[in-house]
C-alpha cells in the first residue's frame, strides 16, 4: 500500500521524525500515558516506561474537570491535584529529568484547554518547550477552534497533535490529518478514555479512513490495555496509546518495575504483528 | 391608574441578542470546544435547531405546548406593598408560576421537541438543584422519550424531593460520584455520556452554557421570557420599557432569556450572581464543558468549585453571552450574598405572599439594596424575573430561619 503524500514544504517535527523512523522498519509503536504528579517519584515512571521500550511517552498535566476521561484518569486527575501537582511543578520535575541522561524517547504532553489559556498559548508552549516536550495533546480544542495554538506551537517548536474519532465526517478527517503534527491521535471508539473488553470495530473503520488521506503514524487510543487489543490495533494503525491500563495500576500502587512488567508482553506482541497489509 | 404613555426612543438594534452568531462566537467568548467526538452531533443539533426555529410549525408546537402545557403566558405582577417600602415600582415577571415551577420548562420543552423531530429517542440532562431535571423528566413524559439525568451525590441527598419526582415521572436519575459531586461535575459526567450515546440521545442542557448552539439556542427558548414581558411593560408602563431588568445569574438562561427582550431598548440590564459563584463579575478566561467564557479558577488554572444556598446558582462559570454582555457593558453584574438572598426571600413573602426560590431571591437582593442605598432612584420602575417558585427550598430556609 502506498501512502497519499502530505505536503513535502511541511517538515515534520522532531516527535514525527522518529516515530516515522520507527514505523518504517517496521516497528509498532507504543505510547504509555502517566498522569504527572501521581507520586513524588513519578518521573521514575518515565525511565521504566522508555527501558520497556515505549516510542513516545505522553504525561498529562492534571485538570480539575477531566471531561473526556473515564473514571480511571479521573481518578488520577484528582490524586495528582492533590498532592499539590501543577503544569508549573509538573514542568519542572520534567526538566530535571532532560538533565540526566537523555531517554530516547520524545515526551507529549496532554491536558485540557483552560490549562493552555491560562498561562496563555505563547507562556504555555514556551514552557514545554523549555521542559524538553516535544508534542502536545489537546482533546477539548478541535481543529476548527485551533487556530489560536497552531502557529503559536509550530513557532516553538511543539508538535499538536490532533484527534480523530469515528464521529468525524471524511472531509473534516482529512482537514485533522493534515493540520496534525506528530501523529494522528485516533479514537477508537465514541466513548472517553478507559478499559474496555474488547477493541471496538470502529478502530478499523478510522485508521482505514485516515490512511487514505495522510502518511502521518497514526497511534490508536481509548480502551487499548491488552497485548490482544494491541495486536488487534497494529493490523490497521502504526501503534497504540495506553493510558487507563497504566493509571490503573499506578493508582492500586504499582511501581516503575511494575508497570515496566505490564508493558513488556504490549511491547513484544507490538512487535510479534508484522503480517498487517502494508 | 392608567398614565399617559410616554414611550421613549429605542436603541438602534445592534445586533446585541440577535440571530444564531457567527462560529458560535459572542465577542471572544463562546465557541464548540467539544472533544472531536461530540463535535458532529454539536452540528447537527445546530443545524437541526436552525431549520426548526425557522419553521413556523415548530413553532407553533412549542407556543402550544407552552400554552397548554407550561401555562403561558405567566403574569407579570406589581409587587405594589414591596413597592411602596422600597420606593420603586417593582414587577415581577412569575416564572414561579410555570408548570414544575420555573422557568427551566420553556428551554426543556423546546430541547425536547427538537429531539423528536431528530428522530432522539432519550434525552441526557444534569441538574444541580434539580429543576432542569424534573422539567427534563417531565417534558421525557410529555413526549413519550426516555430521560437520564445526570446528579451530584451531594445534591441527591440536598434535594431528595426533586430526586423523588423525576423518577415518579419515569427518568432514571444517575448519581455523580466524581470530584466535587455537585453540578459541575455533573454537567462533566453527562457529557461524558452524550460521546457515547450520540446516535439515539439528545443532550439537553440546562443553561446558555456548552459547547455552541447550546448558548445560542436556550437563549432563543428562554427569550418568550423577555418577549412576554416587553409586550406586557408596554401595556403596563407609561415609560413603555422599565428603567432596570433584573435576573439571576448562575449559567444564565432567565437572565439570557429576559435580557434578549430588552437588548435593544434603553433599560439597564444587572445579572445577579452568587457571592461564592460570580463568574461574570469574578471569573477568569477559560475553557469549560465546551466553550469559551469565564470562570473561577485558582493561580493554577484549575476549576474552583461554587458555593452558594441556592443550588441553581452553585455554578462556577457564567454564559458565554454574559461575558460578551459584560465587556460590551449593555449589562452589568453583580454579587449578593447568601445571607442577603434568604433575607430578600423571607421579605418577599410577607410583603407579596410569593415564597421564592433562593435563586431569584438573590435578584431581589440587590433590588432591595440599590434602592436602600440610593443607586435605583425613587419612582425608577423594575423588572425582575422570578425565576422559580420557592417549594424546593422550604427544607433549607426551615434550618435557618
Amino acid at each position: 500500500m502506498t501512502y497519499p503524500r502530505t505536503n513535502p514544504a511541511v517538515a515534520a517535527g522532531a516527535v514525527e521524525r522518529h516515530l516515522r523512523a520507527r514505523r518504517d522498519v517496521g516497528r509498532g509503536l507504543l505510547m504509555p500515558y502517566v498522569t504527572g504528579g501521581i507520586t513524588p517519584g513519578w518521573t521514575d515512571y518515565l525511565r521504566a516506561f522508555a527501558a520497556a521500550g515505549a516510542d513516545a511517552i505522553e504525561v498529562g498535566l492534571p485538570f480539575s474537570d477531566p471531561t473526556l476521561d473515564g473514571v480511571t484518569i479521573q481518578q488520577a486527575s484528582d490524586a495528582a491535584l492533590a498532592r499539590g501537582a501543577s503544569t508549573r511543578r509538573i514542568l519542572a520535575d520534567l526538566s530535571e529529568l532532560s538533565g540526566l541522561p537523555d531517554l530516547g524517547v520524545p515526551l507529549v504532553v496532554s491536558t485540557y484547554y483552560n490549562l493552555v489559556l491560562h498561562d496563555g498559548p505563547e507562556a504555555f508552549c514556551a514552557a514545554l518547550r523549555r521542559a524538553g516536550v516535544g508534542g502536545l495533546i489537546v482533546p477539548d480544542l478541535p481543529v476548527h477552534e485551533a487556530d489560536e495554538l497552531t502557529g503559536v506551537a509550530e513557532g516553538a517548536g511543539i508538535e499538536l497533535v490532533l484527534l480523530a474519532s469515528p464521529a468525524t465526517p471524511q472531509p473534516r478527517l482529512a482537514e485533522i490529518s493534515a493540520r496534525s503534527r506528530g501523529f494522528v491521535y485516533a479514537v477508537s471508539l465514541m466513548g472517553t478514555t478507559g478499559e474496555r473488553a474488547a477493541l471496538a470495530a470502529s478502530a478499523a473503520e478510522l485508521t482505514g479512513r485516515i490512511r487514505r488521506v495522510t502518511d502521518r503514524p497514526v497511534l490508536l487510543g481509548f480502551g487499548i490495555s491488552t497485548p490482544d487489543q494491541a495486536r488487534g490495533a497494529r493490523r490497521h494503525a502504526d501503534g497504540v496509546v495506553v493510558g487507563a491500563a497504566v493509571m490503573r495500576r499506578v493508582l492500586d500502587g504499582a511501581g516503575p518495575d511494575d508497570l515496566r512488567a505490564f508493558l513488556a508482553p504490549l511491547r513484544q506482541a507490538l512487535d510479534q504483528e508484522c503480517d498487517r497489509p502494508r | 391608574m392608567r398614565e399617559v404613555p410616554l414611550r421613549r426612543e429605542p436603541v438602534p438594534p445592534d445586533g446585541v441578542m440577535g440571530g444564531p452568531p457567527a462560529r458560535g462566537r459572542f465577542g471572544e467568548y463562546g465557541g464548540r470546544y467539544a472533544p472531536e467526538s461530540l463535535v458532529e452531533a454539536c452540528r447537527e443539533v445546530g443545524e437541526a435547531f436552525r431549520e426548526a426555529w425557522a419553521d413556523p410549525g415548530f413553532r407553533g408546537a412549542l407556543a402550544r405546548l407552552l400554552a397548554v402545557h407550561a401555562g403561558r403566558p405567566t403574569p407579570l405582577t406589581p409587587a405594589l406593598r414591596l413597592s411602596e417600602e422600597l420606593g420603586v415600582r417593582l414587577y415581577l415577571k412569575r416564572e414561579d408560576l410555570t408548570h414544575t415551577g420555573s422557568h427551566k420548562i420553556n428551554n426543556v420543552l423546546g430541547q425536547a421537541l427538537l429531539a423528536t423531530r431528530m428522530g432522539r429517542r432519550r434525552l441526557i440532562a444534569e441538574t444541580g438543584a434539580g429543576q432542569h431535571g424534573v422539567a427534563t423528566a417531565t417534558a421525557a413524559a410529555l413526549l413519550g422519550l426516555e430521560a437520564t439525568v445526570f446528579m451530584g451525590e451531594r445534591d441527591i441527598e440536598r434535594q431528595a424531593l426533586n430526586v423523588f419526582r423525576m423518577r415518579m415521572l419515569g427518568a432514571e436519575v444517575v448519581p455523580v460520584i466524581t470530584g466535587s459531586r455537585t453540578l459541575k461535575d455533573a454537567t462533566s459526567e453527562a457529557m461524558r455520556h452524550w460521546v457515547g450515546a450520540t446516535g439515539d440521545s439528545h443532550y439537553c442542557i440546562g443553561s446558555v452554557v456548552g459547547p455552541d448552539p447550546y448558548p445560542w439556542m436556550v437563549r432563543e427558548l428562554q427569550r418568550v421570557i423577555g418577549d412576554e414581558a416587553r409586550a406586557q411593560c408596554a401595556a403596563e408602563l407609561r415609560t413603555g420599557v422599565p428603567d432596570h431588568v433584573v435576573a439571576c445569574v448562575g449559567g444564565g438562561s432567565n437572565a439570557a432569556g429576559t435580557f434578549a427582550g430588552f437588548a435593544d431598548t434603553p433599560a439597564r440590564l444587572v445579572g445577579v450572581e452568587a457571592e461564592g459563584g460570580a463568574g461574570a463579575a469574578r471569573g477568569r478566561l477559560g475553557v469549560l464543558h465546551g466553550c469559551r467564557s469565564l470562570f473561577l479558577q485558582d493561580g493554577d488554572g484549575q476549576i474552583t468549585q461554587a458555593h452558594s444556598i441556592a443550588a441553581g446558582l452553585d455554578y462556577p462559570g457564567v454564559g458565554p453571552e454574559h461575558a460578551h454582555l459584560r465587556d460590551l457593558g449593555r449589562a452589568r453584574y453583580v454579587t449578593v450574598t447568601d445571607d442577603e438572598a434568604v433575607r430578600a426571600a423571607v421579605r418577599l413573602a410577607r410583603t407579596e405572599g410569593i415564597v421564592p426560590a433562593l435563586e431569584s431571591a438573590h435578584a431581589l437582593a440587590w433590588v432591595i439594596r440599590a434602592a436602600g442605598d440610593g443607586e435605583l432612584p425613587a419612582g425608577s420602575t423594575v423588572l425582575m424575573t422570578l425565576s422559580g417558585r420557592g417549594d424546593k427550598d422550604v427544607s433549607t430556609l426551615k434550618e435557618l430561619l
